[in-house]
């Protein structure tokens, strides 16, 4: 732990002049990954901004039938909302994948867009890492890195985004927020991420003293066709090894809309438009679903020790698929895979 | 006696632990309490070259930095740190006693600060220097180093030929991990200073020792250094030998002359002991019908460069299975980590995992029932020693378990059984562990209104000592359980050793009754002497204590009270203080046993494994709390779930580093991997073993689990995975 100045932001625009104003500043909202990092040194913030008090608590609909999500929603809030239980249950489902109810309740939706990886040597002040220290060496690529990423990867870093609730949203294309010292833009949630290049220590695009302010999903929710499937050592309450989001619409026997997307698997949610057109038009059968898994897992490339995630994700993208074009979706509350 | 002794009794403690009342280690004020935080070393071995701590002591509320290099004067002689509990060969480990790193993780320094916000920011400020030395920490790297320590059991026969010659054979090596306690309580001591003596609460199985440790480690008499841990939140065996916080927080307190309080990080936890990582080669050879004729079993474990530490991982089988031949062997590496410790059922749960996983493969090659194959090679003796048991009822665990479970419609061919996209598995092992019994002293203080204070330096680490030691004392002084107070854990109490080896039960219980039988003595004394009592001329054997009176039998006309019994001896309070020894007797071996069965359901395309039943009935002697006892066995089932699925600290050799030293990613099971768990306890009568034929439940209830895991998933999936945890890649591969 380190010593900081601590500020309290009344309104977003206090809030953006604060981060540029200070340049070692970071926001905190509900703290549940800033405040580890900070503990064990990782982050080292000489000024915190807290933004829990803004006022970006709203769940709206917007004029196209849409929804707009503050970006200091609570996950549970956010999850157990009636409108995202009815109209987006995909993201409801993967919000409750993750983290316990307790985190979910801190956890606020632009802090789960910003959470950082889980990489060992991300946390371990004593070892080289170019994510933490850039230029230090990524001690993952030849060492323990059972749970690292096979999609995107770079000699610099080969960590994967530990986030549940993003693979939903880049399936659902959802819409993020911003707002920054030039004003207000907004950014697809498939390039929000970045991958990790040469500069792993750069996580997202957001620039240094932008804020997310909201999450757009747009009108189509795949309601009726969707699943969640999160594949991890235990049960409950770990990260995912794999996981997938899987949003389907059918247009009789054939698939109208599909959307796709892995977790666990890259530096940010997996998705690939050749993958969901390939499923376009088609029957939902077991070949199709085969498919479009190869399809999204093209190029993977693994290392000493997640040679079987390939595997794994492929049969968990064709699990889930099934899950959806059966509309028997995983359900986060019981003890078993269905 | 009747009464409370073999009921379901609700703890006495309980109401404490859940409203918060009960304080542990790391709770107890001071008047001007300083707080220590650890610094640690990010080396595995090498010297310190440079330790300037000017940066922290600039920070406003530091009070101090200790290191090697300014601390107050340490005992310098190994004999002087050798605990009750501590490997007989070796040195050990000193914090702060010198430049040295002999493990990862190590502390260096202690920075002390008037609040522990600010100690631990302090601490980064340390600028610390080495100078690096080669270091090994992979076991299996090192395996060609390993070298040979001395176990009790004999060779019999020549089991190497025997083996060799043998109809069947089966042969492999069983990899157990570096496993971590993580009891919730983090590891914490408050060490109150005075001027002319130091109290100490800490977190401890054992008061006494630790005293006894700082005694001579500080050059103290038992005067001056009292120690307290009256609720333990969990230990497992990490809490048997002092470890290095408790040594700190007295440094520093007779340093600075001030109330010292440290309590360690999560990640510091894994810089303790840990159940060392084994491999376990067993080689079984037997006749086409079942007969036994070699049992082969050889430990390879980690343990530190600076002590031999060592338990009983093989030699079980010497128990369990009659075979002519048999040979065993516990040997050693020594790497550059910290020295591994006692951890639930140390040795058996990780040596019977293996036997039992080989006896399963071995069933397999003769085609024989898991079940049949144990039944065949029954042992009634112990053949190391060739004694036969206080009592053994192994049969009747696995007729009832089996019976309870189902076995009987289980299909035994591999990927026979399935539930929808699930593999079904079922699996069964034998547990066995040891029923031992220590000298411990309690004493009772009865008072004239019928209430009786019962004490001992004995812990209660989560157990239920405080209550079996109520129940026995309401029992044997024939009072209700609301009028016996009792008090643990104070090592200014009557001795007892630590807690540990699932001893304590037995051992207390007997002490508490020996304490008791010399107030009825009195009692019956006063009783019978009384002008006008109705016991006037009764010998003082016959009478009994029996609902708040002195009668004979159950004859309630002659009677008297205890009140007026003391009033005539003109007696306010009777004490009475006993040390009880068991009586030696080699003339019996001494375990107790358990048959486990467990379902496994297995997503056939993904590996995702789910524990659904377990059936586990223990044979254990008398079981005094029947609520209790249930809880210590189905705790023990839910960590032999996470030994076989989940648990291992992660090394990174070229770091020697633990990378998951945290309980987000050093995983045990959670509720939801939690199914049906259904325990058993199966009648035994033990006239043998002591007064109440009790034996003990601490440990049993592991030891079996995982092997009964590990065979449920061989039949689930055809596959068998020797080599813990059993995570999914490990069966999709
Ligand atoms: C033990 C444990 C298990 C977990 N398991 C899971 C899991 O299984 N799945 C999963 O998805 N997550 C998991 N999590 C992570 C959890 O979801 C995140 O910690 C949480 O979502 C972060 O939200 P927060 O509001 O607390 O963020 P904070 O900790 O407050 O902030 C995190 C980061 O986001 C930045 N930030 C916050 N708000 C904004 C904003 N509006 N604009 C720009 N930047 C912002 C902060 O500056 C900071 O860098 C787990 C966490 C823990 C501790
Ligand atoms: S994978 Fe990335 S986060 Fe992990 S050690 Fe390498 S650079 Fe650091």
């Amino acid at each position: 732990m380190i010593n900081f100045q601590y500020s309290c932001a009344s309104d977003v625009t206090e809030a953006i002049g604060l981060l540029a104003a200070h340049s070692g500043a970071k926001l905190i909202a509900g703290g549940t990954n800033l405040i580890d990092l900070m503990k064990e040194s990782v982050e080292k913030p000489t000024r915190l901004i807290d933004i829990s008090r803004l006022p970006l608590r709203q769940i709206e609909e917007t004029g196209d039938g849409g929804l707009h999500i503050g970006a200091l929603v609570p996950n549970s809030d956010l999850a157990y909302h009636p409108l995202i239980e009815e109209r987006y249950p995909l993201l409801a489902s993967a919000i409750l994948a993750g983290a316990s109810a307790q985190l979910r309740n801190m956890a606020s939706v632009g802090g789960n867009l910003m959470q950082r990886t889980r990489c060992a040597y991300f946390y371990d002040t004593a070892t080289p890492c170019n994510k933490r220290t850039p230029g230090s060496g990524c001690s993952a690529v030849d060492g323990l890195n059972r749970n690292h990423a096979i999609l995107g990867t770079s000699a610099f870093c080969i960590a994967t985004n530990p986030s549940d609730m993003s693979v939903a949203l880049a399936a659902l294309d959802a819409v993020v927020h911003i707002a920054g010292p030039s004003g207000e833009r907004t950014m697809g949630m498939r390039e929000f991420h970045r991958l990790p290049g040469d500069t792993p220590h750069v996580d997202t695009n957001l620039e240094r003293s932008e804020i997310i302010t909201a999450i757009e999903l747009p009108p189509r929710g795949f309601a009726g066709n969707y699943s969640y499937l999160k594949i991890r050592d235990r049960v409950s309450y770990a990260f995912a090894i794999v996981s997938v989001a899987a949003a389907l619409e059918f247009d009789g026997h054939a698939i109208r809309k599909a959307r796709l997307a892995l977790g666990g698997v890259a530096h940010k949610p997996w998705c690939s438009v050749e993958a969901e057109a390939a499923l376009q038009g088609q029957p939902a059968t077991t070949d199709h679903f085969a498919r479009a898994a190869d399809l999204l897992l093209q190029g993977a490339r693994t290392y000493a020790h997640n040679g079987f995630k390939v595997e794994l994700a492929r049969r968990a993208v064709m699990r889930t698929l099934t899950q959806a074009a059966n509309a028997s979706p995983q359900s986060q509350a019981h003890k078993k895979i269905a | 006696m009747n009464g409370y002794v073999g009921t379901a009794t609700s703890r006495v403690d309980g109401r404490a632990k859940v409203t918060g009342a009960a304080k542990y280690a790391g709770e107890f004020a001071a008047d001007g309490l300083l707080h220590g935080f650890v610094v640690t070393a990010t080396i595995p071995r090498g010297r310190i070259t440079r330790l300037d701590a000017s940066g922290a002591l600039k920070v406003k509320g530091v009070v101090d930095v200790l290191t090697h290099a300014h601390r107050h004067p340490l005992a310098d002689k190994d004999e002087a740190w050798k605990d009750e509990v501590a490997p007989e060969k070796g040195s050990p480990f000193r914090p702060l006693y010198d430049d040295s790193i002999k493990f990862n993780d190590q502390p260096i320094a202690l920075v002390v600060a008037e609040d522990w916000e600010t100690a631990k920011f302090a601490a980064t400020l340390l600028d610390v220097a080495y100078q690096e030395e080669p270091f090994a920490t992979d076991l299996e790297a090192e395996r060609g180093s390993a070298t040979e320590v001395q176990k009790p059991h004999e060779p019999r026969g020549d089991a190497a030929a025997a083996l060799a010659g043998a109809a069947i054979r089966h042969e492999a090596d069983y990899l157990v991990p570096t496993e971590h306690h993580n009891p919730m309580e983090l590891y914490a001591t408050t060490a109150v200073w005075e001027v002319d003596r130091l109290t100490v609460y800490d977190k401890t199985q054992g008061v006494q020792n630790v005293q006894k440790f700082l005694c001579s480690v500080f050059g103290k008499t038992p005067d001056e250094i009292r120690v307290i841990s009256p609720y333990v939140g969990g230990a497992f065996g990490s809490g048997l030998r002092p470890q290095y916080q408790v040594v700190l927080a007295t440094l520093a307190a007779l340093q600075l002359k001030r109330s010292v309080r440290i309590v360690l990080t999560r990640h510091q936890m894994y810089g303790l002991g840990y159940r060392p990582e084994t491999i376990e080669h067993v080689g079984l050879g037997a006749r086409p019908d079942g007969t036994l004729d070699a049992v082969v079993h050889e430990a390879i474990a980690v343990t530190s460069r600076y002590e031999e530490f060592s338990r009983n991982d093989t030699g079980w089988a010497e128990q369990l299975y009659k075979s002519a031949n048999s040979r065993y062997s516990h040997q050693l590496v020594r790497l550059d980590v910290a020295t591994p410790c006692d951890m639930r059922a140390p040795g058996a749960a990780s040596g019977v995992w293996a036997l039992e996983c080989a006896m399963d493969e071995l069933a397999n090659a003769l085609k024989l029932d898991p079940v049949e194959l144990r039944l065949k090679c029954y042992s009634d003796r112990d053949q190391s020693e060739d004694l036969p048991y206080t009592s053994k009822q192994l049969r009747a665990c696995y007729r009832q378990a089996a019976a309870a479970f189902g076995w009987s419609n289980r299909n035994p061919a591999p990927r026979s059984m399935r539930d929808g996209k699930e593999l079904v598995g079922w699996g069964m092992a034998t547990g066995i562990w040891e029923a031992l019994q220590m000298p411990v002293a309690a004493r009772i203080v009865l008072t004239a209104n019928g209430h009786a204070e019962v004490s001992s330096a004995a812990s209660d680490i989560g157990t239920g000592t405080y209550t079996i030691v109520a129940q026995v004392a309401a029992d044997a002084l024939g009072l209700p359980m609301d009028n016996i107070t009792v008090k643990l854990a104070d090592s200014s109490l009557p001795q007892a050793p630590v807690e540990g080896g699932s001893w304590m039960a037995a051992s207390s219980a007997h002490a508490v009754l020996a304490a008791a039988e010399d107030i009825r003595q009195e009692l019956a004394r006063l009783a019978v002497a009384m002008a006008g009592s109705p016991l006037a001329g009764t010998d003082p054997a016959d009478v009994i204590l029996s609902e708040g009176m002195i009668a004979v039998g159950s004859d309630k006309s002659r009677s008297v009270s205890i009140a007026d019994a003391m009033r005539s001896g003109s007696l306010e309070r009777i004490e009475k203080e006993k040390l009880n020894h068991f009586a030696e007797d080699k003339s019996h071996a001494r375990n107790t046993h358990s048959a486990v069965f467990a379902e496994v359901k297995i997503d056939e395309e993904l590996g995702v494994i789910r524990v659904t039943r377990v059936v586990n009935a223990v044979a254990a002697g008398r079981i005094l709390n029947t609520k209790t006892g249930r809880s210590q066995v189905m705790g023990s089932v839910v960590w032999g779930i996470g030994m076989a699925l989940h648990e291992e600290a992660v090394m990174d050799h070229r770091f020697g580093r633990i990378m998951n030293a945290n309980i987000a990613e050093y995983h045990i099971p959670v509720n939801a991997d939690i199914h049906d768990i259904d325990v058993i306890f199966v009648d035994e009568q033990d006239e043998h073993i002591n007064k109440l034929g009790i034996k003990g439940l601490g440990e049993i209830g592991i030891v079996g689990v995982p092997a009964a895991i590990a065979n449920a998933v061989y039949h689930a999936t055809g596959r068998r995975v020797r080599r813990f945890p059993i995570t999914l890649d490990k069966l999709l591969s």
